[in-house]
Formats: structure tokens, C-alpha cells, sequence
């Protein structure tokens, strides 16, 4: 089987390689991909949408039908995992690891024997072996706030310089899977829930479909920004730039619930007790 | 040779990208383990994404964001700019590619409760006795 595979990837390779003798030359200017649609994107910008990031534009404007159903697919993944790995009803465990703080001794609760609160001086821990990493988990708090200023600053500040919403929420949902490895998952989903997280990633794509439906509702076409100047006091080519914001938030909020969704379901194999 | 050197560094981005693609095939198909399968499934989709990257690309030419984009009408040349197309296909590409893997790894997880293994060959040795024995 695997001489086989290898030989019909050596023939693959050959062919696509014979093919590109046809392309265009790396950083070819006149090359066909280069030409028709995209010249208008790069001239036309500018007067049609006020956004100087052409991407942004042409990711929420000009194909915005296109990112609304990337982000639905998104919103489907995040579906798929719940649907294939969460687990409600669950034996308990045979016992339970609880870490006494103050002096770092672990302790084994069998299973029906009557079990601490968490509280200041015993944490629960991990079945696994997990030591006690203060370092960890001082060092990943100290650097998840500045984190997500930036994930919020790369999704507003989209239009002038590289970002978006889709860059911006991957980075906000980084930072909690950050604070949800160097801590544990219980207290992370106790700050954000599986449920928040859910409504979080179903609010983000109604953002985006209710301002398609809100032009539709003002007389334009579906995700035609330019109406939404009737009811913010802008002209039309403003009111792009800021339908493009409006998307480009709900875009984030989708994708940053459904990264941090997918991580519970994925590191706990939907059990969300412990895991990682 | 010489025109065949000219040849191939003239286009030599296609020859890294086929490389890429050509190693994550392997992997899906020649590999027994599930998630090396998906490392292949995901190797390969990083080789389609510098592909459209890197036809994207125009010699001398700056990233697609216009610069002086408020203060007034400048004159803006198509060839300054590189193709943004591609990367706004790209960009929705990187984050459904994240999203589909997330869905293999959870598939994954579910075989290995299933079947306490992640080799295929272990799991369609199961999978042929569980078939032979049912009524």
C-alpha cells in the first residue's frame, strides 16, 4: 500500500509539474489571476466603500455573500463537535485529585466520600498527573489581557491596516483556550460558559445576516451597506465602510465562540470535567 | 540546463507548493494512524493556501492596502498593489481549514472511544469481526 501511494503521488507530482510549465512566472504582473475582477477591486476601492484595506472590502462588500456563509460553515463546525462528543449524562468518576495549596499535598477522594469545596486552600485537580505551575499561570494572566486589547484593536482596526474580523477573533479566542491550558477547563468554562459561548457564535452570525436583512428591509439589495446611511447620518460610501464594521464584529464574535466551543468539546472529549 | 535552471526559478513557488501537496497526499494515504492523516489533510491544505498566495504576488508590488487612503484623490496603479482576491479567498480558506480540522479531530476522538485505537488497519480488523459476528 505504500509503494503504491508513493507511486501515485510521484505520478501526481509529475503531472502538476509538467502543467506548470503553462503558469505564469513567480510575481508576474500580466498574469491571468491578476487581471479582469481584481483590477477593479484595486482602482475602485477607494471611491466605492472609503476602506483602504482592498481584502476588507472585498471580503465583507464585495463578496459578502461569500464570508456569510463562510461564517455559517464556521458555525457548523462548531455544531458537528458538540453533536459528535458532548456527553451530559456521565458515570462519576472513581475518585477525584484535590491539591491542598498552602502545602502542595495531593489528596484522593474515593468515590462517595464527602469532598471539599474549591475554595482558597484546596483546588481540584486533574486525574492525570498535573503539577503545580504558579509561573504558568501568573505569566499566561499577566499577558491574556494586553492579548485580547489586540484581538479587539485587529478587528476595528481592520480597515486601515492588515485584520478583520476573522484575524481578530482567532486571537480573542486564543487567549482563552491560553487562559483554559495554563489553568484548567473547569474554571475557564465556569468564566465562559458552553452556552455563552454557543449563543456567542449563533449571535455573531445573526450580526452578520441581520444587516443583510436590515438593507433588505431599507429598500436595497441583501448585504447592500449602502442604504444604512437612512439611519446613521453618514453619506453612502461611509455607510459601507461602517456595514463593513458591523460584519466584520459579528464575524469576530462567531469565530472566537466557536474556536473556544470546539477546544472544550475537543480537549475533554465532551465531557468538559477535565481535560489537557 | 542552463534554460532549464530558468525554468524552474522562474516558477519556482509552484515547485514548493506541488512539494507541500505531494507530502500531505502521502500522508492521507499512506499513513495507518488517523491523526497523521489529518496532519497529511492539513499539510495539504496549507500547500493549496500558499498557492493562492503566491500567485497573488505582482514583482514591486506592495501589500493591498491603499496608502493615503482619505486625504484626497491620488492616482492608484493597479500594478502597485498586489491581487487581494486571493487572499481574501485565503483568508476565509485559514479559518474554515481550522474549523474542518476541528470536526477530524472530534470524528477522531470518536473512533478511538469506539475502538480503542487510532490505527486504521486495528479499526477494519474490528470492524471485519464485528461484521462477521452479528446474527
Amino acid at each position: 500500500m505504500k509503494k503504491f501511494g508513493l507511486a501515485c503521488i510521484l505520478l501526481f507530482g509529475a503531472v502538476l509539474l509538467y502543467g506548470t510549465m503553462d503558469f505564469p512566472v513567480y510575481g508576474d504582473p500580466h498574469s491571468p489571476a491578476s487581471q479582469h475582477v481584481s483590477d477593479y477591486y484595486i482602482e475602485k476601492t477607494i471611491e466605492d466603500t472609503a476602506v483602504p484595506n482592498i481584502v476588507t472590502a472585498v471580503l465583507a462588500d464585495y463578496r459578502g455573500y461569500d464570508t456569510l456563509f463562510e461564517t455559517a460553515v464556521i458555525l457548523t463546525a462548531g455544531f458537528a463537535c458538540f453533536f459528535l462528543l458532548r456527553r451530559f449524562r456521565r458515570p462519576p468518576p472513581k475518585f477525584r485529585l484535590y491539591r491542598h495549596l498552602d502545602t502542595g499535598i495531593t489528596l484522593i477522594f474515593e468515590e462517595g466520600a464527602k469532598e471539599p469545596v474549591d475554595s482558597d486552600e484546596f483546588m481540584r485537580i486533574d486525574s492525570q498527573w498535573v503539577p503545580y505551575d504558579l509561573i504558568i499561570q501568573k505569566a499566561a494572566g499577566l499577558v491574556v489581557p494586553f492579548l485580547q486589547l489586540f484581538a479587539l484593536y485587529v478587528v476595528a482596526h481592520g480597515h486601515h491596516s492588515p485584520g478583520g474580523g476573522f484575524q481578530g477573533g482567532v486571537i480573542f479566542g486564543a487567549t482563552i483556550i491560553l487562559i483554559a491550558i495554563s489553568n484548567d477547563l473547569r474554571s475557564t468554562s465556569r468564566r465562559i460558559s458552553e452556552s455563552i459561548s454557543a449563543k456567542m457564535a449563533s449571535t455573531g452570525v445573526l450580526i452578520y445576516a441581520g444587516t443583510g436583512t436590515l438593507c433588505l428591509l431599507l429598500g436595497a439589495n441583501f448585504l447592500d451597506y449602502g442604504v444604512l446611511s437612512q439611519l446613521i447620518n453618514v453619506s453612502p460610501i461611509m455607510a459601507r465602510s461602517h456595514g463593513i464594521l458591523l460584519v466584520e464584529i459579528g464575524v469576530g464574535i462567531a469565530v472566537s465562540a466557536v474556536m473556544i466551543w470546539i477546544y472544550y468539546n475537543l480537549a475533554s472529549a465532551g465531557r468538559h470535567d477535565e481535560g489537557l | 540546463m542552463q534554460e532549464m535552471m530558468e525554468v524552474f526559478l522562474a516558477r519556482y513557488n509552484y515547485w514548493v507548493v506541488i512539494f507541500l501537496m505531494m507530502i500531505g497526499l502521502y500522508a492521507m494515504i499512506a499513513k495507518n494512524n488517523l491523526v497523521k492523516k489529518i496532519i497529511g489533510m492539513n499539510i495539504f491544505q496549507t500547500a493549496i493556501i500558499l498557492f493562492y498566495v503566491s500567485i497573488a504576488t505582482k514583482r514591486d508590488a506592495s501589500i493591498p492596502i491603499i496608502g493615503h487612503g482619505h486625504d484626497g484623490h491620488h492616482a492608484i496603479l493597479v500594478a502597485d498593489y498586489m491581487n487581494p482576491l486571493p487572499h481574501v479567498l485565503m483568508l476565509t480558506a485559514i479559518v474554515v481549514s481550522v474549523a474542518t480540522l476541528g470536526v477530524a479531530l472530534a470524528l477522531a476522538i470518536k473512533a478511538y472511544q469506539q475502538h480503542d485505537t487510532l490505527e486504521e488497519d486495528e479499526i477494519i480488523e474490528q470492524l471485519k469481526v464485528e461484521y462477521l459476528n452479528q446474527p
